[in-house]
C-alpha cells in the first residue's frame, strides 16, 4: 500500500488541508472508493477506514490479485469535520455539487477537480453517500439511471437492494454522474447512518464493497454471497408523509416487513402528549427508510415503503 | 391585502407562514410578482419591499392592474440569519420546482412556484452572500435571453448578464417558472447581510419604468433610466486566489479597470510579507468585488466585465 497526498492546500490560519490516499496493487486501474466529502459523513468516514484496514490485511496475506490497481479516498472535507461542519468550512458550498471540478475555479471546484483527476479512469467507482433527509435507510446500492449503468453489476454486492434512480438536473454535479460519463460504472453505497457510527450497518456496507471485489477478482475474500438483491426504483417507494407537526413517536423502522392498516408512528402534540395522529400504512411492504429526528414537521416525508407490486418494472438498462 | 399563501406545521407551537401582499390597482389585469428572501442572509430586497409598497398604496391611482410582493420565502431563515432553510440541508434555489411527495421545503418550493404561475413577469430579487459585492445586474440565462433581455433593460440596473445554461441553474426558481411559461428575471445586487439603500431605489426606479412599458403604470416615471451595459458572449473574466491569506482590497467596486491594475494583495498577518499581488488580465468593468478578507486559494476575488476577455 503507498499512501499518497492526492491534494493540499494551505489555509490562512488552520493546518494544511491534505486529501489522502490508499494506493494498493498496480496494473489496471481497477477500483476507486471514495468515503466522506461531507463533514457529517462520520459513518462513511468509518466504513471507508474499516475498508483500508482490511484491504492492508489483504496485501499482507497476499490476497490481492496482481494486475488491479485499488485507490480508496478515505475523506476529501475533513476541515469541516472537524469543526462539526456539513459543508465547507469557509463558504458552505457542497464538494459534492461540483464534479467534475474545476482546478481555475472555486475552492470547492478545485477539491472536486483534484478527487476526479484521481478517481477518474478507473473501471469501477464505489462512494460511500449519505442521503440529505435525517433518517435511516435498510443498505442498499444506488445507481442513477444515465444510460451508462449496468444494474447487474450492482447485484454482486449481495445487499438487499439495489436503487435506480432519475437523476435531477442538478445530479450533474455529482461524482457519481460524472464518474458514469467518463466510462466509470459508478455505484452509491447507503450505510444507513450519516453522522453516527452504527457498527452494524457500517459492517454490511464494507462487507459487501469487499464482496463485490472478490467477485470482480480483483481480490481473493471468502464469504457468504449476501442478499439475492431486489432491483427498485421510484415506482416501488411509497411516501408516507405526516399529517400534523410534532413529536414524532415511531413504532417501525427500516427493514421492518408491514401490513397494509399497520400502525407505523404517531405524532404527539409537544405540550399535553396527546396523540395528534396516527399513520397507517397503506400498502403491505418493507420500510426503506424511515425518519429519525424526534421533531416532525407537517408535510414532510415519514416514511418510504417499498411496494412489491411495482417489482421487476426496472430491468438492467 | 396581505395574503398567506403558506400555512404548515412547525414541530412546537408555530406555523411556518409565507405571506404576500396584494396591492391592485383600479383596473387592468396585468399581473407582476415581486419576490425575495429566498437566502436568509440576502436582506437587499426587503428595502425593495418596502419602499414600493410605501410609493404604490400612496399613487394607487396610476396602477393598472395587480402587483403582488413576497418579501419573504424563507421566513425561518431571514428570522435566524440563516442562508438555507433552517431544518433542511438544501439551498431552497436549487430544489425547484420542488415535490409535493417531499420535505417540507420541497413541498413549500411546489406551492410557491404554483402561486406565481401564470405571471406576466416575476423579478426574484436576490443580494450576493457575504462575500462579494455585486453591482446592480439582472442574470438572465441564454436560453431566455431573447424574450427577457428586453425587460431587464427597462429595470435601472448597471449591468445585464447572459450566462450559458448551467444545469444546476435549472433547479432555481427563475428557471422552473421561465420553463412553464411565467417570465422571470432574476436581480443581484449589493451584498449579503446588509441593506444599499441607493441600490434598492435605483431598482425602485427600474421596476416602475417596468411596470409603465408593461401598461401596468400610468404615473410619473424617472427621467433618467439608464441603459445597462449587456454581456452575450460571455465577457466575463473571473479572478481567483491562488494563495491563501487575507486580502488588502486596492481598487472600489463598480470601477473601470485597466489590464496591469492591482485589484488587491493576498498578505500573511503571522509573517507581515505579501502573498500574492491580484492584477487584473485585462481592461474592464468591476461588477463583483470580494468584501470578505479571508480568502482560500481559489476564492473569488472579482468578476469583470470585458470585451477582451476569452470566452469562459
Amino acid at each position: 500500500m503507498k499512501q499518497e497526498i492526492l491534494f493540499s492546500m494551505k489555509s490562512p490560519y488552520r493546518d494544511e488541508f491534505k486529501i489522502q490516499g490508499f494506493r494498493f496493487g498496480e496494473g489496471e486501474k481497477s477500483v476507486a472508493i471514495v468515503g466522506a466529502m461531507r463533514g457529517d459523513e462520520v459513518q462513511q468516514q468509518f466504513t471507508c477506514s474499516q475498508i483500508v484496514k482490511n484491504l492492508m490485511e489483504m496485501e499482507e496475506a497476499g490476497l490481492l490479485v496482481p494486475g488491479h490497481e485499488i485507490l480508496v479516498i478515505p475523506s476529501a472535507n475533513h476541515f469541516s469535520m472537524n469543526i462539526n461542519k456539513r459543508f465547507w468550512a469557509m463558504d458552505n458550498t457542497d464538494i459534492n455539487r461540483m464534479f467534475p471540478g474545476y482546478e481555475k475555479g472555486e475552492t470547492t471546484q478545485r477539491i472536486a477537480s483534484a478527487v476526479f483527476d484521481s478517481v477518474k479512469g478507473y473501471k469501477y467507482g464505489i462512494q460511500l453517500a449519505s442521503f440529505y433527509l435525517p433518517g435511516e435507510f435498510i443498505p442498499h446500492v444506488r445507481m442513477m439511471n444515465t444510460g451508462f449503468q449496468d444494474t447487474n453489476l450492482a447485484l454482486k454486492f449481495g445487499l438487499p437492494y439495489v436503487f435506480v434512480r432519475q437523476p435531477k438536473p442538478y445530479d450533474t454535479t455529482l461524482l457519481n454522474y460524472n464518474w458514469q460519463v467518463f466510462d466509470t460504472q459508478a455505484f452509491s453505497i447507503y450505510a444507513g447512518d450519516t453522522n453516527i457510527i452504527n457498527k452494524e450497518s457500517a459492517k454490511i456496507a464494507w462487507t459487501s464493497i469487499l464482496r463485490f471485489l472478490d467477485k470482480m477478482g480483483i481480490i481473493k475474500h471468502t464469504i457468504h454471497n449476501g442478499f439475492c438483491s431486489s432491483i427498485i426504483s421510484e415506482k416501488n417507494l411509497q411516501s408516507i408523509m405526516s399529517d400534523s407537526a410534532g413529536i414524532l413517536y415511531s413504532l417501525k423502522e427500516s427493514g421492518d416487513e408491514i401490513k397494509k392498516g399497520d400502525i407505523l408512528a404517531k405524532v404527539l402534540d409537544p405540550f399535553n402528549g396527546k396523540v395528534l395522529s396516527e399513520i397507517f400504512s397503506p400498502i403491505t411492504g418493507t420500510i426503506f427508510f424511515a425518519h429519525q429526528k424526534p421533531l416532525i414537521h407537517e408535510h414532510t416525508v415519514l416514511f418510504k415503503i417499498i411496494d412489491f407490486n411495482y417489482s421487476n418494472e426496472v430491468k438492467n438498462e | 391585502m396581505i395574503k398567506t399563501i403558506i400555512s404548515e406545521g412547525l414541530p412546537v407551537d408555530e406555523k411556518l407562514i409565507i405571506r404576500k401582499n396584494i396591492i391592485t390597482g383600479k383596473a387592468g389585469n396585468k399581473r407582476l410578482c415581486i419576490v425575495t428572501g429566498t437566502h436568509g442572509d440576502e436582506l437587499e430586497g426587503q428595502y425593495v419591499c418596502f419602499e414600493l409598497i410605501r410609493r404604490l398604496n400612496e399613487n394607487i391611482q396610476f396602477l393598472e392592474g395587480t402587483v403582488e410582493i413576497y418579501p419573504a420565502l424563507n421566513p425561518l431563515g431571514l428570522d435566524s440569519v440563516k442562508r438555507g432553510y433552517p431544518t433542511f440541508d438544501l439551498d431552497m434555489n436549487r430544489i425547484f420546482p420542488g415535490d409535493v411527495k417531499g420535505h417540507l421545503i420541497e413541498n413549500i418550493a411546489h406551492q410557491i412556484v404554483q402561486d406565481l404561475k401564470g405571471a406576466d413577469m416575476v423579478i426574484d430579487i436576490h443580494s450576493s452572500n457575504i462575500f462579494l459585492r455585486e453591482m446592480p445586474q439582472a442574470r438572465v440565462n441564454v436560453q431566455m435571453a431573447d424574450q427577457l433581455v428586453p425587460f431587464a433593460e427597462m429595470l435601472n440596473i448597471d449591468f445585464v448578464w447572459v450566462h450559458d445554461a448551467a444545469t444546476v441553474l435549472e433547479s432555481t426558481l427563475a428557471h422552473s417558472l421561465n420553463v412553464i411559461g411565467t417570465p422571470t428575471l432574476v436581480v443581484e445586487m449589493g451584498i449579503g447581510m446588509r441593506i444599499t439603500r441607493a441600490y434598492g431605489d435605483q431598482l425602485i426606479e427600474g421596476i416602475i419604468n417596468l411596470m409603465q412599458n408593461m401598461g401596468m403604470w400610468s404615473g410619473p416615471v424617472s427621467d433618467e433610466i439608464s441603459t445597462p451595459q449587456l454581456s452575450t458572449k460571455g465577457e466575463v473574466c473571473f479572478i481567483n486566489a491562488e494563495t491563501s491569506g487575507i486580502i488588502i482590497p486596492t481598487v472600489s467596486h463598480s470601477v473601470d479597470i485597466k489590464k496591469g491594475d492591482l485589484l488587491c494583495q493576498i498578505v500573511d498577518p503571522f509573517e507581515g510579507t505579501v502573498l500574492e499581488d491580484v492584477l487584473s488580465p485585462v481592461d474592464g468593468l468591476v461588477f463583483t468585488l470580494r468584501t470578505y478578507p479571508v480568502v482560500y486559494e481559489g476564492s473569488l476575488i472579482a468578476r469583470i466585465f470585458s470585451k477582451k476577455c476569452p470566452k469562459s
